[in-house]
Parts: structure tokens; C-alpha cells; sequence
């Protein structure tokens, strides 16, 4: 077992040696290394078709059709031209979107700057198990709605949004549905030929493949218009111009096709080793898996020790990589957003490690984590004057606290 | 973020952890802090006939520099007197732990702590 651990697949994952393989094919003189805008040489026509391929890889475990994939930078660049690229496409119908609370940064500041040219954005609150229901959405879209974006699943606790369910909702009243499925790409099944989805982005590093590459789908038919973010040069049928980076995007189609041959593999493995890992806190007292128990993808266990403050915890694993949605990691002092929006109280969202899973974790790794994490919460609730009140029965709701 | 070595010695060896008996006369405590700013601080102190700190005991629910500035304070007021305690300062403690500016409320929040324990001692004297 090599230390340290690495317990953080939620925020990226290591690249796959196959994939990296791959991707060194593509650098040097020996190598796949031209332009594939070049159309007058067999460097730019090999490049092109090596493009081209990986166009289909990520296609195939999107189900839909490789046109419909355009090259971006990352999850990042693709909910910004997704929504931006939409509204200001579409904005004669309409001034109105709809999003989540709980959405990544990407999206609700992509949101924020469409408020400040005008739109007006509604913010849904998810249900206490994380969930956006498809109900909220459907009460919440007006007749001048021209875009919903809501992630597959979300990044800080792992719960699953019915996606299927709210594109129905969404093409029904003509409105265009953009989802963020930058943690949710080759962990929960995409089918696009039947889910009514218009826009989706997606990333390679969370699935093994390299930082720096990821893809925004547009749906062809009924065909779906966005308005260029990034100009220069008509690449990706002027959807966004650049030359392509053939290695990155090499990179991410073997890490997509991978992901799909492995998928029912890898799917059974995390299972296990996520149930490993509850079991390991099951008879811990007040210890809370945030979010939906059972809706949620395996390899994201977010994870309330109460009256422990998570930065503290975390400080005491010097071999273990986690990540906290404790205000104290952060240079806002603010605890997480997305547990707030759940209801969970402060000092609960204060009180949470993100555990994350993934390919190259082992059944070995994550008993030496419990059994550490156990030690520390013992210690720390030993040093807790939370911990002493609750155990001589004080309810902590009713002390009045001199907040600062 | 990296935290100091005096900040890690304390988180890893906290002094002083603990509690004494709150009703007793000669004990003062302040808790100071909310669950929902992410840290709570209980500061006890006991003191002699002479008005001298003879003992001291904390508990602490934040992060690192919460939890070591509460037992850094707790070595410090042992042995002073209580006008003594009340002059030590936020920006000593913050000084001596290395604090990053982020981390500077934690040395606040331990300098409430035993000006509360004080006012607390000196109440319970009032009411006698």
C-alpha cells in the first residue's frame, strides 16, 4: 500500500496508463502531432482522423451521434458556452432560466453574468435528500423560460437528479435543457438518443482522462443553436474556434471508451468498496451520509462526523486525501453552499469530509482510512465541548451562542 | 494551507484538555463561539487566595489554530494573576502560533475566552 492515500476522485482522478500511452502517440516529431486544421499534408489528415475517432468514443458512451460532440477546454468551458452560448442565442423568446441551488461554480457564475446583461435567473432548492424534483421544475418554467441547466450528479455529495424525468418536462414546453454531467459521464448511464437532454457537458480528468479537455454536446434533432463564446478560425462548425489538442482530446475519447467497456466492472467494484467503507462508520454515533441514500453514485461518500469541525479532522489525516465542506478549507470562511441547501444545519455542514472513490482504490486503503478517521474523530470529540453537552443530554439548538 | 509547527505540536499534543467543576466559587468559564461559525471554545479557569490562576482547562470544537490557540492560552494564564490574564492579547497569541490573516479570528476568539471566564469568576463573587 502506497502512502499517501488518495481519496479525492470527486475533485480529479489520476490518468489512466492506457490513456496517457495514448496520448504521448500524439507529441513528438515521431509521432501524431499535426494540426488537424491542416488540410494539405497527411500530418494534418492524421491528426484529423485521430480526432475524429475519439469524436466517436465520447459519443458512444453519450449515446448520440459523434457531430453532435464539440471540443472545449473542460466542464467548465462547455456550461459556459452552453448557457451563455444558448441564452444569447435564443434571447428574442425569452429572458427567463431556471437552475439549481446546488449547481457547480460554473454554472451559477455563468447564471450570475447573464443576470447582470439582464435575464433573470430562479435558483431551485433541492429536497433534503439532495434531489431537484422534476415537479420543482415543471412549477417553475413561464412562458419567456428559454433554458433549465441542472447537473446529472452533483459534485460535492453525489446524488443522481432524475434527468430522464425533467427533460420530458423541459421538451414538452419547448424550453432547452442543458445538463452538467461532468461527474456523472461513465459512472451513471447516459443514453442521448432518449433522453430529452439539449446540451450536456462533460470532462476527461474525472473519468481517468487528462485535465484540460472536455465536450459540450448539441443536440441535432430538433436542433438546438448556440452562439460562438470563443471566436477565431470556425472550428467545431464555429461553435468554438482553436486549434484542436489532438493529445487531450486523444486522451479523453480512450478515456471515455474505456469507461464504457468497463463500466459494469468498475460499477460492481465501487459498490463494494462504498459499502466497505459505511460499514466501516456504522456503529459510530451521530456519523451522517449527506444526501440521498440510495439515488447517489457509489465512488462520492459525503460524510458528517458531528461536533467535529472538518479542517480539524483533516488536519489529523497526514496520509489520507480528502476534501471538507468545511468553511475552514476555504478562504470565504463559509460552510458549503450545497450542504447548507440540503437544510443540514451549520455545524453539521462544518462537520463534513468528502470521501471520493475510484479506479485505483483498494478494499486495503480504505481500512487503514476508517481506522484513522475513527482515532481522530475519537480524539477530537475527546477535545469537543459540543460532544461533552450532547452527551449530558443539552440540546444544543436551545444554548444561546454569542455568535462572531 | 500549512499550519505552523506550533500550531501542529498543540493540535497533536493539546495541554491542558479538560473541564473543572463549573459551580464551584473559585472557577470561572467562558464559552465563547457558535456551532454555526464552526468554532466553540470553553475556557476554565481555577484561582487561589491570591487571586493567582492555579489551574486551567479548555475544550475545543474548531479547526487547528482554534484548537491551538485555546491550549496555547491555557499554558499562558497558569501562574498569572487575574489583571495579568486580562492583558493578554489576540495578536500575541496570533504571533506566537504564526497565525495566517485567515486564521487571526481563532486568536480573537481565544482572547474572549478568558476575558469570559474572568467576567464569569467575578459575577459569581458579586452575587456572593
Amino acid at each position: 500500500m502506497h502512502l499517501p492515500i488518495y481519496l479525492d476522485y470527486s475533485a480529479t482522478t489520476p490518468v489512466d496508463p492506457r490513456v496517457a500511452e495514448k496520448m504521448m502517440e500524439c507529441l513528438t516529431i515521431e509521432g501524431n502531432f499535426g494540426n488537424p486544421g491542416s488540410r494539405s499534408h497527411i500530418f494534418g489528415w492524421k491528426a484529423e482522423e485521430a480526432v475524429e475517432t475519439a469524436r466517436k468514443q465520447v459519443a458512444d458512451l453519450m449515446g448520440c451521434d459523434p457531430r453532435e460532440i464539440v471540443w472545449t477546454s473542460g466542464a467548465t468551458e462547455s456550461d459556459n458556452l452552453a448557457i451563455k452560448g444558448a441564452a444569447h442565442f435564443y434571447n428574442k423568446k425569452g429572458k427567463h432560466i431556471i437552475t439549481s441551488k446546488i449547481e457547480h461554480k460554473a454554472v451559477l457564475d455563468s447564471c450570475r453574468q447573464l443576470e447582470r446583461e439582464g435575464y433573470e435567473v430562479t435558483y431551485l432548492d433541492p429536497d433534503v435528500d439532495g434531489i431537484i424534483q422534476p415537479e420543482a421544475v415543471a412549477e417553475a418554467i413561464r412562458e419567456d423560460t428559454v433554458l433549465v441547466s441542472l447537473m446529472h450528479v452533483n459534485n460535492e455529495i453525489g446524488v443522481i437528479n432524475d434527468i430522464a424525468a425533467i427533460g420530458e418536462i423541459t421538451r414538452s414546453k419547448g424550453v432547452i435543457f442543458h445538463v452538467d454531467a461532468a461527474q456523472s459521464a461513465g459512472k451513471v448511464e447516459i443514453d442521448l438518443e432518449n433522453m430529452k437532454v439539449d446540451l450536456m457537458s462533460v470532462c476527461a480528468h474525472k473519468i481517468y482522462g487528462p485535465k484540460g479537455v472536455g465536450a459540450l454536446y448539441v443536440r441535432r434533432k430538433p436542433r438546438i443553436r448556440i452562439e460562438a463564446q470563443i471566436h477565431g478560425g470556425g472550428h467545431e462548425r464555429g461553435m468554438r474556434s482553436g486549434t484542436l489538442a489532438v493529445h487531450q482530446i486523444v486522451g479523453m475519447g480512450e478515456a471515455f471508451r474505456i469507461a464504457q467497456e468497463e463500466f459494469a466492472e468498475e460499477d460492481a467494484r465501487l459498490r463494494k468498496l462504498r459499502d466497505v467503507m459505511l460499514d466501516g462508520f456504522k456503529d459510530m454515533e451521530e456519523v451522517h451520509l449527506n444526501g440521498s441514500a440510495t439515488q447517489r453514485v457509489p465512488g462520492n461518500m459525503n460524510i458528517s462526523f458531528n461536533f467535529v469541525e472538518g479542517e480539524s479532522l483533516i488536519m489529523s489525516f497526514k496520509d489520507i486525501a480528502v476534501s471538507s465542506g468545511s468553511a475552514c478549507t476555504s478562504a470565504s470562511l463559509e460552510p458549503s453552499y450545497v450542504l447548507r441547501a440540503l437544510g443540514l444545519n451549520d455545524e453539521m455542514a462544518h462537520s463534513s469530509i468528502r470521501f471520493g472513490i475510484g479506479r485505483f482504490t483498494t478494499e486495503e486503503e480504505l481500512k487503514y482510512v476508517i481506522g484513522h478517521v475513527r482515532e481522530a474523530v475519537e480524539k477530537l470529540r475527546e477535545l469537543s465541548p459540543l460532544w461533552e453537552m450532547y452527551k449530558d443530554g443539552v440540546d444544543l439548538e436551545q444554548v444561546q451562542w454569542a455568535a462572531h | 494551507m500549512a499550519y505552523s509547527e506550533k500550531v501542529l505540536d498543540h493540535y497533536e499534543n493539546p495541554r491542558n484538555v479538560g473541564a473543572l467543576d463549573k459551580d464551584s466559587a473559585n472557577v470561572g468559564t467562558g464559552m465563547v463561539g457558535a456551532p454555526a461559525c464552526g468554532d466553540v471554545m470553553r475556557l476554565q479557569i481555577e484561582v487561589d487566595e491570591n487571586d493567582v490562576i492555579s489551574d486551567a482547562k479548555f475544550k475545543t470544537y474548531g479547526c487547528g489554530s482554534a484548537i491551538a490557540s485555546s491550549s496555547l492560552l491555557t499554558e499562558w494564564v497558569k501562574g498569572k494573576t487575574l489583571e495579568e490574564a486580562t492583558l493578554i492579547k489576540n495578536t500575541d497569541i496570533a504571533e506566537e502560533l504564526a497565525l495566517p490573516p485567515v486564521k487571526v479570528h481563532c486568536s480573537v476568539l481565544a482572547e474572549d475566552a478568558i476575558k469570559a471566564a474572568i467576567s464569569d469568576l467575578q459575577s459569581k463573587r458579586s452575587n456572593d
